[in-house]
């Protein structure tokens, strides 16, 4: 018997599962969020369908928000591998000036990403969307199914998830219903960085520690991406040496001070680490229950 | 904050345990690298509690998350003042609201010696089915027993159901012993009616350890409140628990073919995870159930180009002959493959909310095929509380039987207890697209059942088999090939002497034997029996 490293067994799952969507589903979609978890999806997916390309697209959900280099690594990785790669904007949104500042982290996330992504889906009538969510993330995520099936209305209903024993997914859908797809479900954070390491994969360089031009609001290091993001009496632009452990709007993503520069260091940081990578994302804080309420509103 | 930064100065000793982001150094593929294990029994038996109280000791839990638990006990802890361990796990805000578990949820945690992925599945009856989900992948079961309750007919179902889906060892968490003031005769007698319990359920292993998850005793450390129980704490067990080693690798391969990778006109290659066996490059294979024939050209592995992969790969390989394989067809072995059946008998739990009555009509979903299948018989129903096979004319929800099924058509299948990948089904309801089965095949094809099997063959042919493999099998192979190499060879030696015996002297000519004639004529011998052998396609398999 071949023996599978741990990281051999989760690639070989992720690809069984990516597999199993391509075969199974009319119109699946890859939720390219240009973060790690997307960065080894999208590497997998390149796997799964090798030699040949993954016969689906990648869609950016683009709240506006986005940090510049994530946007510049997003274009440049899609030309990179040659896939085609949707970008939708909520521009109802864009239109109704909805922003992370004025009308708060929990409108803005609703309507530019949550809801922006229903459109998208909608629009181009995707049946299956590959998402990166682990399910070591959060609690409620926890609970998360492989496939997850979600309504016409795209609301999950986590009281009446389908049971998913073995590896044996249940792809069967009414017209309308859709599945939401996590192939990395059993990956951990480490396991992500892991996975990077051993199998060289381009990252967003914000992952990496450099001087950072910064402003301390709210307990948290916002980086000032852009002039959009004034500021408040009293605040003042510092230049610290700092990465982000995960990606999201800028205003709405608290960096952390840090020297680690490579991928070693990120590993060994995170190994000291008392405090979960979601803790920078302001929008967890919306309450204990918070991402099971987006979710089951169609977040991801 | 105030309650947590109480008790969280007694956490396991420090340095000992590390966050579930780090996995430690353990020697991958070892027996202790990976443990993946449930918590199941009965509503109240303080799962989740016991899970969330490991995940904290063992330092799994971080610090914003401990700020969330602390709101949270508040809110909804039934703890007073204290952490309330099971919001930890609990991840739904049904599950919070109502202090019940009703999904499963997994988590993920490491310690210095090992890793774990723990399923924490619910208790109540109605949601049996989320139980099950997590045993199906599980190593290794931790049943907690109330100890003011004993055993429960919950108690009963889960052991059956995690006997049923191949978990071979199981611990007997006895909970609560601080409610029965740590009393041994308490947890003796739930230790003899638990082993008299299952005593025919074909657990390698039981083990009993009294614990108060609440209060922490014998779950991360040994407790001085039970001096006469000598043995480890819960997670300490669990990090030195050995796991019988993995079966042994399949004599035959099997690959369900997923998808047809075909991105231009020079590449055509199948697509899927090796469910049995090891594929080589250039073995015979038979496309399944059509029993079409070709041989292995290339294998793709996530790594690159192989020449050979074995069970739980993702490969894609390509075939040496255009042959017409889709999705659902199994590309096997020629000796050693899967069987092809039409019709079939299975042990069914049934998850559907309508109960199952004879003549019912579903999907039947198996690796990565699907059939119609309808329901022909039901053959009996499991009595829960004797275990005893009653007869039944319907299954109800949460309810165990045995089934006939007919398909629309025939599959390759294995038994269960032979394969995972080829003898676990699902069976879904074709208007409402629900789960309402998980099948376990039963033909009883497997050789090694014990006394159920014994009987359907004469004892020396069944001696012969075990000794020397079946029929067509790469072990009878290899005893035959051994057999006709050492007569084949002895003789060449005696007529190579005899021709030569007269000019030179003997111990120089049986000298040039071993030393040319021998390496020369093994290869020619090995080459003969290299061959394909067209014979070699075991019943059933094809056609």
């Amino acid at each position: 018997m071949i023996q599978l490293s741990h990281l051999q067994k989760l690639e070989a799952e992720a690809i069984f599962i990516i597999r199993e969507v391509a075969a199974t589903c009319e119109k699946p979609v890859l939720l390219y969020s240009i973060g790690k978890d997307s960065a080894v999806l999208l590497h997998l997916a390149m796997k799964a369908f090798h030699p040949g390309k993954p016969p689906f697209p990648l869609l950016h959900v683009d709240t506006t928000w986005k940090f510049r280099e994530m946007i510049a690594f997003r274009d440049e990785t899609a030309r990179r591998l040659g896939l085609d790669l949707i970008v939708h904007i909520n521009q109802e949104g864009v239109g109704a000036g909805v922003n992370p500042f004025s009308s708060g982290s929990r409108l803005h996330t609703d309507v530019m990403k949550t809801q922006g992504l229903k459109q998208a889906l909608d629009k181009h009538g995707f049946d299956a969307a590959f998402g990166g969510a682990r399910r070591d993330e959060e609690k409620s995520r926890a609970k998360e199914r492989v496939f997850s099936l979600r309504s016409a209305q795209h609301r999950w209903d986590p009281k009446n998830q389908r049971p998913e024993p073995w590896r044996l997914f249940n792809t069967r859908k009414a017209a309308g219903e859709s599945f939401r797809v996590f192939p990395l479900s059993n990956w951990t954070e480490k396991d992500v960085w892991d996975y990077i390491a051993l199998e060289n994969i381009p990252v967003v360089p914000l992952y990496f520690a450099a001087p950072r031009p910064v402003v301390r609001r709210n307990g948290a290091w916002i980086m000032r991406d852009d002039e959009r993001m004034a500021l408040l009496p009293g605040e003042m632009v510092k230049t610290r040496l700092v990465r982000f452990r995960t990606l999201g709007c800028y205003p709405l993503t608290g960096a952390v001070e840090s020297e680690a520069a490579s991928l070693t260091d990120i590993i060994a940081e995170m190994r000291a680490s008392r405090s979960s990578e979601r803790e920078g994302r302001v929008i967890d804080h919306d309450g204990s229950g918070s991402m099971e309420q987006k979710k089951q509103e169609g977040y991801f | 904050m105030g309650a947590l930064a109480e008790t969280r100065g007694a956490p396991a000793p420090a340095g000992a345990f590390r966050p579930a982001n780090d996995e430690g150094q353990n020697a991958e593929g070892s027996a202790r690298a990976l443990l993946r294990f449930i918590t199941c029994g009965s509503v109240d038996d303080g799962k989740s509690t016991l899970i969330g109280r490991i995940l904290y000791e063992a330092g799994a839990v971080f610090d914003d998350q401990l700020t969330a638990l602390d709101a949270d006990s508040r809110k909804f802890g039934t703890q007073g003042q204290a952490p309330d361990f099971a919001l930890l796990v609990d991840g739904l805000s049904a599950e919070r609201e109502q202090g019940i578990t009703i999904d499963v949820a997994y988590r993920y945690f490491s310690t210095a010696q090992r890793s774990f992925i723990v399923a924490d599945t619910p208790g109540h009856e109605q949601y049996t089915r989320n139980m099950a989900t997590g045993a199906s992948t599980a190593d290794l079961a931790i049943i907690l027993v109330d100890a003011r309750k004993g055993l429960l007919s919950q108690t009963r179902r889960h052991s059956f159901i995690v006997s049923l889906v191949g978990v071979r060892r199981v611990v007997v968490a006895v909970n609560k012993m601080d409610l029965v003031g740590y009393d041994e005769a308490v947890f003796r007698r739930i230790e003899a009616d638990y082993r008299t319990m299952a005593a025919g359920l074909g657990f390698t292993t039981v083990d009993f350890i009294p614990v108060s998850a609440r209060d922490g005793e014998n779950v991360t450390q040994a407790s001085r409140l039970t001096p006469w129980y000598r043995g480890p704490a819960l997670l300490p067990f669990l990090e030195a628990v050995t796991l019988a080693g993995e079966a042994p690798e399949a004599p035959g391969f099997a690959l369900p073919v997923q998808w047809v990778n075909r991105p231009d006109l020079d590449f055509r290659g199948y697509a899927g995870m090796v469910a049995q066996g090891r594929l080589r490059v250039g073995a015979g294979i038979a496309v399944l159930p059509s029993g079409r024939r070709s041989s292995i050209a290339r294998i793709l592995a996530p790594s690159g180009e192989v020449s050979q992969a074995s069970a739980g790969q993702s490969v894609t390989v390509t075939l040496a002959d255009e042959v017409d394989v889709s999705r659902g067809d199994v590309i096997a072995s020629l000796a050693d493959g899967p069987l092809i059946r039409q019709d079939l008998r299975a042990r069914l739990l049934w998850t559907g909310e309508a109960p199952l009555r004879e003549g019912g009509e579903f999907i039947l979903k198996l690796a990565t095929t699907t059939a119609n299948a309808s329901v022909t018989q039901l053959q009996h129903r499991l009595d829960v509380e004797s275990f005893a096979e009653v007869p039944a004319d319907e299954l109800p929800m949460n309810a165990i039987g045995l089934a006939s099924l007919r398909l629309d058509r025939p599959l390759a299948v294995q038994d269960y207890v032979q394969s995972r990948e080829l003898g676990g089904f699902i069976l879904i309801e074709r208007l409402s697209n629900q789960t309402v089965a998980f099948g376990f095949i039963d033909e009883g094809l497997s050789t090694q059942r014990g006394a159920g099997m014994a009987g359907q063959e004469p004892s020396l042919r069944r001696a012969l088999v075990r000794e020397l493999g079946r029929p067509g099998s790469a072990r009878r192979r290899a005893f035959v090939s051994g057999l006709s190499w050492r007569a084949g060879s002895s003789l060449m030696l005696a007529g190579a002497t005899i021709a030569l015996g007269a000019s030179e002297g003997l111990a120089a000519t049986l000298a040039i034997g071993d030393f040319v004639l021998r390496p020369l004529a093994h290869r020619v011998h090995e080459r003969l029996w290299r061959r394909d052998d067209a014979g070699a396609l075991q019943d059933g398999a094809g056609i």
